[in-house]
């Protein structure tokens, strides 16, 4: 157990609790690039003996994008839908904080339980990517405005991004470099319906789509 | 002999020295107002006063309200003898014993509710339940505290594991003693009533919590009360500071010296957060205690994934 690696993976899940628990758009969005610095510092925290260059460079673009990029698209969305804060969720801020609790337990006990072929990087790294994905996938399912099922989806893709830095530790930069821009493709792709959704009908509350009629 | 007398040190240290904590918060408070303060004894003098009034009671109350503040007292003092001092032993230790130290408070907090609903007061029944909700959230993340503090040690007593926490625990486990040492943080705001969950300042105001529950005290019941409001801020930030101080790894004379030190910091801590922040709605206090309950479990889950 190195210092610097549990405390960016702690960091990791207490920024998915604090996306659970914030109400604020703007806190939310914060939230979010913080966990985005956290997973990009998280390949040069597992890779022990000092990053090669192109771990440092793989975790300085996604440091850039996911710290920098994406939270300035949310926050122009956010503008521009005039939105500040999430006002009634389907799931309330202490149940889904309940929730995560459990989900925590739950994917410490499937990892003891999954022996998994490959031992990652630490012991932990593993749990903590299945606690981030299961709640980015309920921050996505349980919010009604938009930019906040962007947040999820986006908590969502650093679980999956920590867990692949768990269990592969290597992966060719052309893959990453891949997956990042897919990312990025589908965040701006939000964005935009974000935008459309908000000029078509004033708010981006998703669940009031359900009653169109085609 | 040599450790029967100190333990009767240790106990009539901290029997001094809790009310002079929160002349501490307070000037604290004061300093950050611009103000300069009431002294640094003023409970003392307080409780010296009102040690020396009669006492009222309500037609409507029985036995109950009177037994309370007696009954309250000894629990936190039974607490007190339970919980070891800058790592020295406890003059009460048996394993085990950190269950009996949670239940203690929660006796304490018990018969207050009890005595808070014999008044017939519904000013008070609302400040016995808003208590109730609120502690209900508050123990659990205790129990999970202190039960990953007894996984990170080995072993189930608050002596032992005191003695067993040093460098190395911090060197192993440190993100997770940190997370513990934050949720214990939290706890040891809402248990003494402090700012970001109720205001102590405030009577007669309808956001209150602690103090609407004591409002039909007076004299000595009044003084037992706020005697051991104080007793329970010492012994919980005794938990906390014992746990910070481990990392120092200190020996022989300067074990004590840093602890005192910790008290203190720790209360001028508590006046700086009682001075930046407004006291939340009644309505974020559950999430408030959420929070402190994730960080509980997973400093639990943390070092259960360690230590086995």
């Amino acid at each position: 157990m190195t210092a610097l690696q549990d405390t960016v993976l702690v960091l990791l899940v207490l920024s998915s609790f604090a996306l659970l628990g914030a109400s604020r758009l703007g806190a939310c969005i914060r939230f979010v690039a913080l966990q985005g610095i956290v997973t990009g510092l998280l390949p040069i925290a597992v890779s022990g003996h000092g990053p090669t260059p192109r771990v440092a460079v793989i975790g300085a673009t996604v440091i850039l994008i996911k710290g920098f990029f994406f939270p300035h698209l949310l926050t122009r969305a956010m503008r521009e839908a005039q939105t500040r804060r999430e006002l009634q969720p389907f799931v309330g801020y202490v149940t889904s904080l309940a929730f995560g609790v459990l989900a925590l337990i739950g994917s410490f006990w499937l990892d003891s339980r999954l022996n998994l072929p490959i031992h990652g990087a630490s012991d932990l790294v593993v749990p903590v990517a299945l606690a981030t994905m299961i709640i980015g996938l309920f921050l996505i399912v349980s919010r009604r405005i938009a930019v906040s099922q962007v947040i999820g989806f986006l908590v969502l893709e650093n679980g999956i991004y920590a867990f692949g830095v768990a269990i592969v530790r290597d992966v060719p930069a052309l893959i990453e470099l891949g997956i990042l821009m897919d990312v990025f493709v589908a965040v701006f792709v939000m964005g935009i319906a974000i935008y459309h959704i908000n000029r078509e009908f004033d708010h981006i509350d998703t669940d009031r789509l359900t009653m169109l009629k085609g | 002999m040599k450790t029967l007398l100190l333990h009767a040190f240790m106990l009539f240290s901290g029997l001094i020295a809790a009310p002079f904590l929160l002349g501490v918060i307070n000037r604290t408070k004061a300093l950050f107002a611009g103000r300069k303060g009431a002294p640094l004894f003023q409970l003392y003098f307080d409780m010296a006063k009102l040690l020396r009034k009669g006492v009222t009671y309500s037609r409507t109350t029985t036995w109950i309200f009177r037994a309370a503040p007696v009954i309250g007292l000894s629990a936190v003092m039974t607490a007190m003898t339970l919980m070891p001092l800058a790592r020295m032993s406890a003059p009460l230790s048996f394993p085990g014993d950190l269950v009996l130290f949670a239940y203690c408070l929660g006796l304490m907090r018990f018969v207050t509710v009890l005595a808070a609903l014999d008044t017939g007061s519904s000013f008070e029944g609302m400040g016995a339940s808003r208590e109730v909700q609120f502690s209900a959230l508050a123990e659990p993340v205790l129990i999970i505290a202190i039960a990953a503090l007894v996984c990170a040690a080995g072993s189930p007593s608050l002596t032992a594991i005191f003695a067993a926490m040093t460098r190395a625990t911090w060197q192993a486990l440190g993100p997770a003693l940190v997370l513990i040492v934050a949720a214990l943080l939290v706890i040891f705001l809402v248990e003494n009533a402090r700012i970001p969950v109720d205001d102590p300042n405030t009577h007669l105001e309808l956001t209150m919590i602690h103090e609407v529950m004591v409002l039909d005290y007076s004299g000595p019941d009044l003084a037992f009360i706020l005697y051991a409001a104080s007793l329970k801020l010492w012994v919980l930030g005794t938990l906390i500071v014992n746990i910070a101080i481990s990392f120092l790894d200190l020996h022989g004379f300067f074990t004590p010296l840093a602890f005192t030190a910790g008290m203190l910091v720790l209360a001028v801590l508590v006046g700086i957060i009682e001075s930046i922040m407004a006291r939340l709605s009644l309505l974020k206090v559950p999430r408030l205690l959420m929070g402190a309950l994730v960080l509980a479990v997973l400093a639990f889950a943390f070092i259960a994934r360690f230590t086995s």
